[in-house]
């Protein structure tokens, strides 16, 4: 029986930053591990592959329950009172706050990384439908990004696990 | 007239990584390369004398991003070298275990 290469393709359906990270850096695993990798980019995930935008990704505090001040170096660690998530410029705090983490964890930027997937032959889509929504075309995006209907991507996903971030 | 064999034998574990590391040996190398179908050049060579070191000093294996960033080796060369799976074949090339980082 003829051996046949796993395949693992990602969907990025979100935009922050804290959501980007999963699946570059499952699928840079992937990669090391001799298995395929497609990432496909739709609705706020798009974002990551835009050119204007992939570096200045964040990361919200409203709403996210699992930020807690022992994460900002404090001596307590109690969780953030979502009243003061409200504040202006609380996003800015912990958007540097998680990326000076990933930095400590020699975790790159995200159009450093994707360059590296696109290196070790990851394979990037972007949504067409959800692209032509937000008036983004080929050259918003980082070279090498193709543009694929969802149909596309069905027929390009045959065989592989599909992990929905 | 002369022949070359190897005669050593070394345990390997369930993914057949070696045992102990400190057992390696280059003809091991070469070994364990003929069986992921890879040639061993110079410049894989390279590779793992840093990827040995590199466990030598840390007690750990280097991640991917190591290698790449700390010998100057560009990704896209990388996966040339050692095809489908590099973080798992240098490793196992090189006689160390498989690195532990993610990145």
């Amino acid at each position: 029986m003829a051996e046949t290469t796993r395949k693992i393709a990602f969907v990025c359906s979100k935009g922050s930053l804290d959501m980007a990270y999963p699946a570059l850096i499952m699928g840079w695993a992937a990669l090391g591990n001799g298995v395929e990798v497609m990432i496909f980019f739709t609705f706020w995930g798009l974002d990551i592959i835009t050119k204007k935008r992939m570096d200045a990704l964040q990361l919200a505090p409203v709403g996210n329950t699992s930020l807690r001040t022992g994460m900002m170096g404090l001596p307590v660690d109690v969780g953030m009172p979502q009243i003061a998530s409200i504040l202006p410029g609380m996003t800015a705090v912990a958007t540097a706050l998680m990326r000076k983490k990933m930095a400590e964890m020699d975790v790159p930027p995200v159009s450093e990384f994707l360059q590296m997937l696109q290196d070790g032959g990851a394979k990037l889509y972007a949504c067409k439908m959800t692209a032509d929504m937000m008036g983004l075309s080929q050259e918003d995006f980082i070279d090498g990004v193709e543009i694929v209907t969802a149909s596309d991507f069905i027929d390009m996903t045959e065989g592989a696990q599909i992990v929905f971030i | 007239m002369t022949a070359q064999v190897v005669s050593k034998q070394v345990a390997l574990n369930e993914e057949g990584f070696l045992v102990n590391p400190a057992e390696w040996t280059p003809e091991i190398a070469e070994a364990l390369a003929r069986e992921e179908g890879i040639t061993l050049t110079p410049r894989h060579w390279e590779i793992i004398r840093f990827v040995r070191a590199y466990y030598q000093e840390h007690g750990k294996s280097p991640t991917l991003r190591q290698i790449t960033a700390e010998l100057g080796v560009p990704t896209k060369e990388l996966f040339q070298l050692f095809p489908k799976g590099p973080a798992k074949k240098v490793a196992r090339i090189a006689g160390v275990p498989k690195p532990e980082g993610c990145v």
